[in-house]
């Protein structure tokens, strides 16, 4: 019984997997692909790999250990990628409505162009993102 | 029953990682193949799990572990390279 239950999880974390797959073919720019092709293959790879852990119980500390380690790291790898195609929006084609990133970039230029015309203050301290 | 089942899963993801492949072939950008890349490794870690299963022999599912440290480390230096901060 657990190994059909365990299989049937499999099943359907495949299909995540290939909702993914097709995600990924029919978007139209990097970030929807992007959207696609990570969290439907975290929520995919978690089901898939409990599914396994379910038919063979020795499989499921290593499987579960695995599982939580992609839904550490998706969403980092993610982010990388996002802050990369970031860079090259205007030749990707992204239609971004709301830029919370560009408005930040903004934000601080306009910031260190207002200290340098103050002339010899003290360096403003940036709260919240690094600049290099 | 149960390995049926599980043969179609097996052969679903399979499915899907060769059609990640086509947008890992013909992605416009490197942002695109990158994205695909990310994709492919889990789907890849996934498969080589079910292959320790189908096998019989524990030390794949380690393989798996090791290979999705090893993606995950590969996507982030990609994508920090296609940032600039590289």
């Amino acid at each position: 019984m657990a190994a059909i239950i365990g299989a049937s999880l499999s099943l359907v974390g495949s299909l995540f997997f290939l909702l993914s797959a097709i995600g990924l073919l029919r978007m139209p720019d990097a970030f929807n692909r992007m959207q696609a092709g990570t969290k439907a293959t975290t929520l995919g790879s978690m089901l898939f790999l409990v599914g396994i852990g379910l038919m063979r119980p020795d499989f499921l500390g290593r499987a579960l250990l695995l599982a939580g380690f992609i839904a550490l790291t998706n969403p980092v790898s993610s982010n990388a990628l996002a802050r990369a195609a970031h860079g090259y929006r205007k030749r990707l084609g992204a239609k971004l409505a709301p830029d919370a990133l560009a408005e930040d970039d903004e934000a601080l230029a306009a910031a260190a162009v207002r200290d340098a015309a103050a002339g010899s203050q003290a360096p403003r301290v940036q709260e919240g993102r690094h600049v290099d | 029953m149960a390995d049926a089942i599980f043969i179609a899963a097996v052969s679903l993801a399979a499915l899907s990682l060769l059609l990640a492949g086509i947008r890992l072939a013909k992605g416009p950008w490197a942002i695109d193949r990158t994205v695909a890349l990310d994709a492919m490794t889990i789907m890849a870690s996934s498969l080589i799990v079910a292959f320790a299963l189908l096998s019989g022999r524990r030390i794949y599912v380690d393989v798996a572990l090791v290979y999705g440290l090893v993606g995950f480390a590969g996507v982030v230096a990609l994508a920090r390279y296609l940032e600039g901060g590289l």
